[in-house]
Formats: C-alpha cells, structure tokens, sequence
C-alpha cells in the first residue's frame, strides 16, 4: 500500500481550515485525517504538523498517546474484539483466539489480502450483549467462538 | 424562544409523541422499569425519538431552563446545593460546590478582554469504565437532557462556551448529538439571549481517541486543548484555573442530566429519594454472570442483593455467586458478607470499592479471583498515561507478579511484594487512576487471600481458569451415565458406558472445559495439576494482551 | 504574606510552592523532575510532602502555600514513599554506575545514597535501548531515561525546537523525536540544552565519553569565545586539557543556554593545527628582512614574531592609503573578539586609517 498525500489534499485542506478557527484543533484534524486516508503515515503527521504550526513530535506524541490513531495501514475491515470486563468474563478471549486463528493474524495486524484488522478493543459499552465483536460500527453479541467463521464471511 | 412558545410546541409534540409506537433503542439493553426502580435520568431513553428535538419537550423538556433562566445563578446553585446532587463520575463531589467554587473564580478575575469566554463547562462523556455504559445510553436515548442540564449548569457557574466530550467508541452518542446541538440552537435553546434573560451559551463535541485516563478531568481538559491527556497535580483546580486557563467544571453526564428534573421538580423531591449523604437514584449497568444484564436505574441506598437478585433475577446457571465488582478498572471485588450492604459513595469506599461510575458486574464460582485482579491490572497498565513513575512502572510491576501467580510461577515473595506495591501506589501516584489502579488488588487480596495462596502454594486456581494449573475430574458418585460429557469432548478422551460413571482419559485431554459447562449434574470437579497436555499448551500460548 | 508552618518551623513568605518557600529557609526536599530553569510538572513524586488536612501526599513543586498550612518534609510516611518511588525506578534502571558517564554527577544516583537504596525488591521487564550514538554530538542511552521530561521540557521552554516530546504511554512511554528517529533527522539544532538538565547519564556528550567524571575534572568558569553575545560556561579541565564544556545556570547573560558551538565545539583548542605564532609570506619576509626564517608547517609561510608582523601590517596599510587614498583600505573584524576589541578596531578604521569601510563577520 503506497501513501498519497495528493489523494485527498483538497478535503484535508478545507477541513484544518475549519478545525483551526476552533481551539485545540490537533485532535479533531487527526480523528479526520485517519478517517480520509485509513491512517496517519508520517508524510500525513508532518503536514498536518506544518499546517496547524505544531512541532512534528508534538504531533507525533498525540498520535502515539491515544489508541484511536494508527501510523500503519489498517484492512477494510476493523474487527474489534471488546475486552472490557463483562466481555472478559462471558469468555470473549475464546473468541480472540478464534478469530486470530481464522485470519491467521494477531491482534494488531492486518490480514496480508489488506481485509481484515483484528484488533482488542477496551469495552464498547455492549456489556449488557455480552461477548460482543464490533466490525466496522456493527455490533455482534453474544458471539461463539462457533459463529465466527461465519460472522467474518459477511464481510468482504 | 419564550416560555410561551415553548408551551405550544409542548402541547403540539404531546399529540404527536403518544400517537406514535417508540422502541428506539436496541432490544436486551433498556428493558421497562422493573418493580424497585425508579427513572430520573434514563426516564426519556425509549420513550422518545432522541433525533426530535419536539419529542423532549413533550416531555416537559427545556422548561428547566426556562425556569432556571428565571431565578438567579446563586438561586440555582442553592437549589441544586440543597438537594444533595453529587458527581455520577465516581468520587461523588457535590456539583453545585463545583459550579460555585468556578463562579467565584470567574467573579475574582476580570473580565476577558478578547471577548473570549469568561468560563467553560465541560461534560464528560468519556465513559471509560469497562462495564459502565448508562452515560452512552443517555446520550443516545435522550441528548436533549445533558444539552439541558449543561445549559443550566453553565447559567449557574457563569461559563458561555461548553465542551461535550464523548468516547470515539459511541458513534451513535456523536451522531445523536450532532443532531441535536443544531435542533437546540434553531429554537433559540443554544446561543444568544436564551429565554431572552441575556444568557448566551453553546456547545461544542469533542470527540475522544480512546484514553481511559482522559475521564480524569485535568487530563480530559489537556485532551481538549490538542494535547496528551496527562493528569496534572492539583492545585490548580479546574475551577479556578482549567481549559486554557479559564474556570472550567468538568462535569458527568449523569451528574447534568439530573439537573434539570431537580431544577423542575425541586430540590426537596430530589432529596427525598436515597440515603443521607447520597441523595437521588443511579443507574447501574448490571453485567456479567447474572440472568437479567442491562441497565437500571435506583434510589441509591438499595442494597447489592436487590441489585443483582430482585431486579437481576439471580446467577446464572445456578451458578453460586462470587462477588460483585463496582467501580470498574478503579473500584474493587466485594464479596457475599457486602450484599447487604447499601450502595452508596461512603458505603461502597468504606468496603474498599468505589460507586464509580456505576458499573456492576457479577463474578461467580467460575471467576478466577487472581485473574480477575491480573486482568484489571492489564486495563490499567495500559492506560497509565506515563507520567509518573508509581503508575507507569508501579502498575507494571504488578502485573507481572499477578501474570506469574496466574501462570503458576508465584512465589511467597510475591504476595508479600503485591501488597507492598499496592500500599505505596495508592499514596504516591500522582491522579486517581493510578491511586486506584490497586483496588482490585486490595480488594481480592482482603477477601479471596485463599485463593491468591492457592495459586501460590498448590499452584492451583479453584475456579479453573488459570490455564495449566487445574484439571477436570467426574466425580463417579454424581455422574449419572448421561454421556453428554462425552459428546461434547472436542479431543474424544471421555469414556464410558451409559448409565454407568465416565472417566476423563487424563493424560490427553485438553482441560477446554466443555464436559464441565455441559454436565447438567455438576458431576465434574476442578482439581488440583494439569493435565500433560494443558501443561504443555499453558506454556505455549499466552492469553492475548489488549 | 501568608504565615505557615514547614517542620514545626513558623515561616512568613509572599508566596510560592512549598518547594520554592523551604529552599528559601534552607529545607531540603528531594526533587528529580524538578529544574529551577524549567517550569514544574509534580511527574517524580520525590518532593512529596504532607500538608495537614490533606488526604494524599503533595507535591511540594506545585503545591502553593497558604495561611496557616502546616507541611511536613520528612517523616517516616514520606521517607517510606520516596524511598518506594526510588526502588521502582531502580527497577527500570541498569545498575551500571561502574562505568556511567554520570556517577558522581547523577541526581538519582545521589537520591538512592541517600534513601539507602541498595537494590530493589521489584524484577521484571526493563527498557532495553541501544545507546544511540548516531547523532554527531549527543549520546542517549535512553535505558538510564527515567522519564522526568525536563529535556523535553528545556527543549520547549528554553530552546522553543520541540525536537522531542513524550511518544507513547505508560510503562511503554520514551523521549523521541517525531517517529522516534535519529535527533540529526529532527528539527534539533545539538544546542544540548537537554544534556545540561538531564538528571542522570541518559543523556552525555559523545566527545567527552571517558574524559573525565565530574570530580575529576577541574571547572574553570569561562567567557564563550565564538560570538561576542558572551556566553559563560565551565570548561571541565584534566590534565591541562579541556574534556568538556557545561552550563552556568547562573550566568546573567545566557542563564546556561548554549549554542551547538559553544557546548561541543572546544576541540580546537588542542588542535595541533592551532597558529601559536604569526605567519608572514616567505618572499614578504625575505624582502624586509633578507633572512630566510624560521620555516612553518605551511607552504610559502614562515613564523614571525608579533613585531616584526605588526609593522608590515602597518607599512602595507600606510601605502596603500598613500596611494590610492582611505577609502581603499577595508577593515573586517571578527565575531570572535568581545565587543571592546570590536569597539577599538573600528576607532583604528575611522580615526587612524580614515576609512568607514569597516565590517564584521557577524556570525560563525
């Protein structure tokens, strides 16, 4: 996956324009950009950085603190497998391991076709729907490891 | 917008909301109110469309703040002030002491010069607590509500400009409210000279990035500013000095979706609900191993057996109970003698928890108390934000004894070493996460010691989680031949005839535990050691970290 | 004027932390994140004190006082919590003072003599980082990094680079440039601000590895020679050598900022390259001596003496305002002369020779 930071300039542009008549805009910018581009390479950062007048390690120091923002290329995908403690205890660890072992990945990684991203994620609020998998802004409850095959294959 | 108007929308929307059919939020998660619990702030959720500005006000929303806008700033922190309303974010500060504390601050300084905002109100929306989700459920059900409560509590601090700050995890929270922010502007809710009383305020989200620490308020406002959400010591208080400089009250969004139903109802009313020092209802989201999940909403004071049996309906699986834990990542696991205690913030901290936000989940025979406290300290670590070394290094530690005791590698040193980190953690760290990061500890160390030394001496978990270090037995005298056991068994090392007592070819079997939770006849019993096979499997894989 | 209390001793002051009001009265509270050139941040946890009345401990860097408070700087409860903080970083800390750069010089080195920290009672997971030695001046060995963010702190604050800032978080937190490169690929101008207040051997002076610990250098307070802002430092002196140069917090001119040239350009000083004696051009010399000279180490040239020197500088000035007038005579000086010898070199220009034509390199 090669990075473009032309591809979608003009949208990137227009939006720090109007994050940045708002205070605290890093933030915001960041949560934009990742959604444009899938991810925030260091090209994307340092623009970003000269932009809103911010010294790149700032930027870089906000990227890395919040659990949101990625540097890597994530799948089309985001499986997220909720940890959270109801999750915990309904037993979802199983369907970690579950769905590490059907996309042949950790948690972390993305699967080398660039499909999927499995990724653990600190509770959804879906406590009450418990063991819950979020895939993109779907939420499956009360999974098994059983229907997992199943519940990936809905996504392509 | 006057308060005649807003009466004949009221009238207008009435009409128009009994004539529709609601069920707007997702099936399992609010259920009607069971018998015991009464709704103050999840009174609207389900009952309205939360994307309709006139369906609130049918409900007799806004007329709060008409009538707030009508008294004085000082009157409405008095009212709020008389009816015991304390912080539903987890320490439980008396809101109304906050609002006050930041008006004086804004009454001590001059007047900005830049025409920027004399003052801040901030709701905090970052409901990190795993097992808490009331706060997503209110700002999704009923945004309306907080917009009002935040309006009213801005009108009493003398703050212009408000932050709603929401976890990035609740899409639906953002949407509803992105919704609703420009619904309350049109109607001249939000904006200038509100109720034409020269009161101007509005607001804006921001939307988090997936920080526990940012639920601590000087960490939430550095989040704010575009920065690392790295707590602060305090002094300075927000109040007095908080976002960019300015007197700022952070408050929670069930803290502010309460204000308006005292504001219209009266302090008294308030009051009269709950106990002494802790006036109103809570909602608890009830999870875990308990037959009815969700959230309720309950005069506080109510005891944890009403909780979890009355309106909870019982263990699962006649499972037999654990413990309750309360508070999330910071609170802690209290045991059966506590069930009958009442919950409240001095009840729940003298018992060494935490009301916390108000998650509540049920721990049952099968919940490893060790792995439970590891797991907490896997949370925590990870959202130690690194500032200071009794956190990021502190937490670390611990969870490296508590991975060794889980993996049966623990020794005696260690337990002695886990309560010496937990003593010093909770007096040196520099915010509440990482002062209450021990709790978990502490509180399973205080009432499940035996199992800590189980795991310890025997090498042993009694509850059978801790891989490698139990295996499955059919005790012959329970087992009635029924061979679901053996049917189940992924590995085929289950023998037997039937009606005749199965036996576990031991050597090869796996310890999955699917025999264990398909026996009808708890015929099957953990004991002490690992099976070959587990043994070698324990030290092959490790339970996946967040 | 608030009235307070710190160890039972009855204090009236303006204002202030706790930290900043005892020092004034002569208590000792330990610090490590704490700089006096750098703003506070309470992260270590050293200075915690009790404050009556207060649930937790307090840190006395941002603690402020007030009417009637009564603090206690060192009590068994605040001994046993420093003392605990201590063990902890020790446990993230390779105990290599052997050959530390910094032993002797160290603050959490002195701080673990003090509360008799021996060793810790905590093993587990240490940083492993390689000492990083890509940059031309500044050696990090981000192992002995103990976090307290002052050189991030002094790159902000007192250098306004930011080449690093906090990346990551919790036990996995660092000091880094953006995407944690080399500092020769950030923004950082090697001003070395961040070494001066580096509390521990995280951060040193690759020119000055193995010259010399602290106690056995001599420090001999000195003018920067480079530019005529007049910067003082310490020149740390071995053997008659010049090992290292470090900040004088209490210069009035630089309050111990530097620049890249005067921190780690004193090398020169031992060059063997470095002209002990004036040159003169071996036909000039002949011509106005009809010797040959003593020969130099540089073609064409041969060592004079200032007298000799000074005159056919004289001479060839004299001529050539003879002849072609003073507007034919430029004067350039140095930036590395003080302002006095500036001052005096353009008096030459204008009231000797008759010329304005006078300037100056300006920088080097």
């Amino acid at each position: 996956m090669s990075f473009s930071l032309a591809s979608h300039l003009q949208e990137l542009d227009d939006l720090i324009d109007r994050e940045k008549a708002r205070g605290g805009a890093l933030i915001p910018v960041l949560h934009q950009a990742q959604e444009l581009y899938g991810y925030l390479p260091r090209e994307l950062q340092d623009y970003i950085a000269d932009r809103l007048d911010l010294p790149q390690s700032t930027v870089y120091g906000v990227v890395t603190f919040y659990a949101f923002f990625t540097t890597r290329p994530r799948g089309r995908h985001r499986v997220g497998v909720c940890l959270g403690t109801a999750c915990y205890v309904r037993g979802n660890t199983k369907n970690l391991e579950r769905l590490s072992q059907e996309l042949g990945v950790c948690p972390g990684e993305s699967t080398p076709d660039w499909r999927y991203s499995l990724e653990v994620c600190r509770c959804i609020g879906l406590c009450s729907q418990a063991p819950a998998i979020m895939i993109d802004k779907s939420v499956h409850s009360k999974v098994q490891p059983d229907q997992v095959a199943e519940i990936l294959s809905q996504y392509e | 917008m006057t308060r005649e108007e807003l009466e004949r929308i009221r009238a207008e929307a009435k009409q128009a909301l009994e004539a529709r059919d609601m069920t707007t939020l997702p099936e399992g998660e609010l259920k009607p109110p069971r018998p015991g619990e009464v709704r103050v702030v999840l009174r609207n959720c389900g009952q309205i469309d939360p994307t309709r500005i006139e369906d609130y006000i049918a409900r007799d929303g806004y007329f709060a703040l008409a009538k707030a806008l009508g008294m004085s700033p000082e009157q409405v922190i008095d009212e709020v002030k008389r009816s015991g309303l304390r912080g539903r974010g987890g320490a439980g500060f008396p809101a109304a002491q906050k609002w006050l504390f930041a008006r004086q601050a804004v009454a001590a300084r001059p007047a900005p010069a830049d025409g920027s905002p004399p003052a801040y109100l901030i709701c905090n929306g970052d409901e990190g607590d795993p097992g808490a989700f009331m706060d997503r459920a209110v700002l999704e059900g009923d945004p309306h509500s907080v917009l009002e409560g935040m309006t009213i509590a801005a009108y009493a601090m003398g703050a212009t400009q408000g932050y709603l700050y929401v976890r990035a995890e609740y899409p639906v929270a953002v949407d509803h409210l992105q919704k609703a922010i420009p619904q309350a502007r049109k109607l001249g809710l939000l904006g200038k000279d509100i109720f034409g009383a020269g009161f101007d305020f509005d607001v804006d989200i921001r939307i988090g990035a997936g920080a526990f620490v940012c639920g601590e308020e000087t960490a939430l406002i550095d989040s704010i500013e575009g920065r690392r959400g790295e707590p602060r010591p305090r002094p300075p208080f927000p109040a007095v000095s908080g976002l960019w400089g300015k007197p700022t009250s952070v408050n929670n969004v069930e803290t502010l979706a309460n204000v308006p139903q005292i504001i219209l109802k009266g302090a008294e009313w308030f009051a009269a609900m709950g106990t002494e020092k802790s006036k109103g209802t809570k909602t608890f989201a009830i999870a875990g191993k308990v037959k009815n999940t969700g959230l309720i909403e309950v005069p506080m004071g109510i005891t944890m057996r009403e909780i979890i049996y009355d309106i909870g309906g019982g263990i699962l699986d006649k499972k037999k109970f654990k413990a309750a834990q309360t508070g999330g990542p910071l609170g802690g696991c209290l045991p059966e003698q506590y069930l009958d205690t009442p919950i409240d913030f001095e009840s729940l901290a003298a018992a060494g928890s935490l009301m916390g936000s108000g998650g509540l989940i049920v721990l049952d025979e099968n919940d490893c108390m060790v792995d439970v406290a590891r797991f907490f300290m896997d949370f925590t670590q990870d959202e130690s934000c690194g500032k200071c070394p009794p956190c990021s290094l502190g937490t670390k530690r611990l969870l490296e004894i508590l991975t060794r005791m889980t993996r049966a590698e623990g020794t005696p040193e260690d337990l002695l070493t886990l309560e010496y980190l937990t003593q010093n953690i909770a007096t040196t760290a520099l915010c509440a996460l990482g002062q209450g990061s021990v709790n978990p500890v502490v509180t399973t160390l205080r009432h499940f010691r035996d199992e800590y030394e189980a795991h310890i001496r025997d090498k042993f978990c009694p509850a059978g989680v801790c891989k490698g270090m139990f295996h499955y037995e059919i005790l012959a005298e329970c087992c009635t031949g029924c061979g679901v056991c053996r049917k189940k068994c992924p590995e085929g090392v289950i023998r037997g005839e039937k009606k005749a007592p199965h036996e576990i070819d031991q050597p090869n079997c796996i310890v999955c535990g699917d025999c264990y939770k398909a026996c009808k006849f708890a015929a099957i019993a953990i004991r002490p050691g690992p099976t070959e096979k587990s043994r070698r499997a324990a030290h092959k894989t490790e339970t996946p970290q967040g | 004027m608030a009235q307070l209390t710190i160890n039972g001793k009855k204090i009236q002051t303006p204002g202030g932390t706790i930290l900043a009001v005892a020092r004034e009265h002569g208590i000792r509270i330990p610090t490590l994140c704490h700089h006096p050139a750098l703003g506070p941040k309470g992260a270590c946890r050293l200075c915690l004190v009790e404050v009556k009345g207060s649930r937790v401990l307090q840190p006395a860097c941002t603690f402020p006082v007030s009417e009637g408070m009564e603090v206690q700087t060192d009590t068994p409860k605040i001994r046993t919590a420093r003392k605990f903080v201590l063990e902890l970083l020790l446990s993230d800390h390779p105990q290599d003072c052997m050959t530390c750069e910094m032993c002797g010089a160290c603050e959490l080195q002195d701080l673990m003599y003090e509360y008799g920290v021996k060793e810790t009672p905590f093993r587990g997971e240490r940083h492993a980082y390689p000492a990083d030695d890509r940059d031309p001046f500044i050696l990090r060995d981000m192992e002995k990094c103990i976090r307290c963010r002052r050189c991030i702190r002094a790159c902000d604050e007192l250098q306004s680079v930011n080449a690093i800032s906090m990346i990551n978080r919790g036990f996995r937190a660092k000091v880094a440039t953006s995407f944690d490169t080399p500092l020769q690929e950030s923004n950082c101008v090697f001003c070395g601000q961040c070494i001066s207040v580096c509390p521990t051997g995280a951060l040193t002076e690759i020119d000055s590895r193995g010259a010399g610990r602290t106690w056995q250098t001599q420090k001999v307070t000195t003018t920067c020679p480079y530019c005529g802002v007049g910067c003082n430092f310490d020149l740390h002196v071995r053997d008659g050598k010049v090992v290292k140069v470090t900040s004088r917090w209490d210069s009035p001119v630089n309050r111990g900022v530097l620049c890249v040239k005067g921190r780690f350009g004193w090398q020169f000083l031992h060059s063997p390259d470095r002209l002990t004696v004036p040159l003169m051009k071996a036909e000039l010399w002949k011509k106005r001596t009809g010797t040959d000279g003593t020969p130099s180490p540089y073609a064409g040239f041969v060592e004079a003496d200032w007298e000799a020197a000074l005159d056919a500088v004289s001479d060839g000035l004299a001529a050539a305002k003879a002849q072609a007038g003073p507007d034919a005579v430029a004067v350039l000086a140095s930036a590395k002369c003080t302002n006095e010898e500036n001052y005096l070199i353009q008096k030459l220009a204008r009231r000797e020779i008759g010329t304005n034509n006078v300037d100056h390199c300006a920088r080097l």
